[in-house]
């Protein structure tokens, strides 16, 4: 600090963008998504010495191929989507509800509880309901419980929310060491395997038609509650600024709660679809990540419930493509995280283009203003 | 309980113990810096499958594997590559300005997809049969030595595991006294507080930020080492263990309040607390596993409690997961 050092403008800087027109936006994410598939099969040769593109050809095989790999890709795709709409309204009030996983697991309980329970005494469609209904209820508990907290005390959301995931997660193995079927299995096996009692019937000869419904359902209402209601608009003021929202009248507290009771409740029906609709078994696998992974959905997406779909069908087709490859070329199925992590650091960076502009030291000064 | 069986549960422990102490004391470096990164369980995957690999490469090549380059080789990897888990999340958080949960989230998936994507496939790759074992630099982590050892019940208690649990122990009290009472440990902890003032104190955010990150997450992935070379005796499992102790780690950082001596018996505890199960009379296989929530639930009882007595020196960096960009103040 003795002498005063010549200041030098630097070899690159950056200046935060006014505004980006929406196409140059997605111009940016498409580049960084294919920059990711490169890097992506540059990994996938450099292990296995295949052609990416081979690959690549295999993947979609492996998520579109046949009628029925196609609609297990949408019913998955439904299912995480169902997730990321749940987690929108928490993490437009910038609440950062990393508890899907448990709130999911907690829907997916209450949901196989009474499939156990009922599903031979009461006709499916009041089961449907009730098994609904106390999804909805279990996952808006497991929500709440941190917001009630936040709302009181301040104690930090990320973490809280991230704990209830684990007692969620040891809950669900008591349960499945509790209904175990055949006894000594530690897995519950399907339930009601023979009078698929309390399983989501075919609609229009779809065996998945109905989770599709559901979700679509939700994700345009969703959509319309953040953009257009009165509580959509106190959200995105709580979000962006809590002291406007108290200077503006807002009860903080009540939103706060009143919005993870929403986020919460959204997680646990995706666990009801996720056993009544799909696999009809319940394991600390119903949840399986997915809570984690409908974060970075509903993050990529900036909160845009339409945006998701497409995210969520980007996600789950690299997951199914990489189960194909990695039995079709002998890899172990693994390989589907490390794609999915590159090109989702590729995506997230890809935001900083978006949000500013890098100046190189000459010549284009004029452009900076 | 018989005194034998004591002695075998505080034992393992001590051994569970040690994988989430590196995880949490590299976190809780992390922290201090104002980083909330949640890619601690991928960065101790990557570190776990460094190490591995580096151990597996050298002793499939080698006649006559030596144990201390086999210990430098797999610990100097493990090192490197979860640095670098750290540096990817650095470089898209602090350079790139993306956000952090969600970042440290991708790199736990991705750090995952690695660790298990060649954990299970690196013995097929280099045509072998059968699970990866790396028998030899297993054995020279878990050397201890014997005199020691063998004294009685306090030998097995104190001298009886390898080297990686005392450097666990001088770590956290280490770094306890870089955090408190250097110059440099009193900056970081500045940036992690009020980046802003920092800043203005002429102190380098940035490099603060990224060198916090990087030697934190280097550190959390010894865990992950200490794991597949100890704990599991030098050899590799895809069953998802990794994820959960990091997780585990994370909890443990707000049990220790951000302070890195209270992790050693915070990590202890939890060991106590995961296996107290084993040793109670009684317990059928469903209430086992509630028992196994017992280290999250008191943890959240922690963080309530903190946050109810709000004592300014239980409470985390006041700017965690924040980003700090100096124009956008």
């Amino acid at each position: 600090m003795s002498s005063v050092k010549q200041h030098k403008e630097p070899l690159l800087r950056i200046a935060k963008r006014d505004g980006i027109s929406r196409s140059k936006a997605y111009a940016i994410r498409i580049v960084a998504v294919i920059l990711s598939l490169v890097i992506s099969g540059i990994f996938i040769f450099a292990v296995t010495k295949l052609n990416p593109i081979q690959v690549y050809e295999a993947m979609f095989n492996g998520a579109f191929g046949s009628s029925r790999r196609s609609w297990v890709t949408i019913r998955d795709t439904m299912t995480l989507l169902c997730i990321g709409v749940g987690l929108a309204p928490a993490f437009k009030m910038k609440f950062w509800n990393i508890g899907a996983e448990g709130q999911v697991l907690i829907g997916g309980i209450m949901t196989a509880g009474l499939m156990r329970a009922y599903g031979n005494s009461i006709p499916t469609p009041v089961l449907l309901v009730i098994m609904a209904a106390a999804s909805l209820l279990g996952g808006c508990v497991w929500g709440v419980i941190p917001a009630a907290f936040k709302a009181k005390w301040n104690t930090n959301e990320t973490l809280f929310t991230l704990m209830m995931n684990y007692v969620a997660i040891q809950l669900t193995s008591y349960c499945v060491a509790l209904w175990e079927n055949p006894f000594g299995s530690n897995t519950v096996g399907q339930i009601n395997q023979q009078t698929k009692g309390g399983w989501f019937p075919a609609l229009f000869g779809q065996t998945y038609a109905l989770n599709v419904i559901i979700v679509l359902a939700l994700t345009i209402g969703m959509f319309l509650y953040l953009k257009y209601s009165k509580q959509g608009y106190e959200i995105t003021v709580v979000g962006d600024s809590e002291n406007t929202a108290r200077y503006a009248g807002i009860n903080v507290k009540k939103v706060t709660i009143r919005t993870m009771a929403i986020s919460g409740a959204i997680c646990g029906l995706a666990g009801f679809i996720a056993v009544a609709g799909a696999s009809h078994t319940i394991s600390t696998s119903t949840a399986g990540g997915r809570g984690f992974t409908a974060i970075i959905v509903a993050w990529l997406a900036q909160f845009n419930t339409f945006v998701m779909v497409l995210i969520s069908l980007l996600l789950v087709f690299l997951q199914k493509g990489a189960i194909q490859i990695a039995s079709q070329f002998n890899l172990n199925d693994y390989a589907s995280n490390v794609i999915t992590g590159i090109i989702l650091f590729f995506i997230l960076g890809s935001e900083f283009f978006i949000n500013y502009r890098v100046i190189l030291r000459s010549g284009k000064e004029g452009e900076a203003k | 309980m018989t005194g034998a069986q004591l002695t075998q549960l505080l034992q393992s422990a001590v051994f569970f113990g040690t994988v989430i102490m590196y995880g949490a004391i590299g976190e809780i470096l992390t922290e201090k810096s104002g980083n909330l990164n949640l890619g601690v369980p991928g960065i101790m995957y990557l570190g776990g499958i460094a190490g591995l690999a580096a151990s597996f490469f050298y002793e499939i090549n080698t006649e006559n594997p030596s144990a201390i380059v086999c210990l430098l080789l797999s610990f100097i990897a493990a090192f490197l590559a979860s640095a670098l888990g750290g540096l990817i999340y650095s470089f898209l958080t602090i350079t790139l300005r993306a956000n952090q949960n969600v970042t440290g989230l991708t790199l736990t998936i991705f750090g995952g997809g690695i660790a298990n994507f060649f954990g299970g496939s690196l013995n097929t790759m280099a045509g072998g049969v059968g699970q990866i074992s790396v028998a030899t630099t297993s054995a020279a982590y878990r050397a201890n030595i014997p005199a020691l050892a063998g004294m009685g019940t306090v030998g097995t208690l104190l001298f009886s595991y390898g080297f990686m649990v005392y450097l666990a122990i001088i770590l956290a009290v280490a770094l306890h006294f870089f955090l408190t009472r250097t110059r440099k440990g009193l900056n970081l902890r500045a940036v992690g507080e009020n980046p802003a003032t920092a800043d203005a104190a002429g102190i380098n955010v940035t490099r603060n930020k990224y060198l916090a990150t990087c030697v934190g997450a280097g550190i959390s992935g010894l865990g992950g080492l200490y794991y597949t070379m100890d704990y599991i005796k030098g050899t590799w499992a895809n069953d998802g263990t990794i994820e959960a102790l990091g997780w585990l780690a994370v909890a443990l950082v707000i049990f220790a309040t951000w302070k890195t001596v209270n992790a050693i018996w915070g990590s202890y505890l939890f060991g106590l607390l995961f296996w107290m199960y084993l040793y109670i009379p009684g317990l059928t296989r469903s209430s086992q596993e509630l028992f196994k929530m017992l280290p999250y639930l008191v943890t959240i009882a922690v963080l309530i409690f903190i946050s109810l007595r709000k004592k300014r020196e239980n409470q985390p960096p006041a700017s965690l997961g924040l980003a700090y960009f100096r124009e956008e103040r």
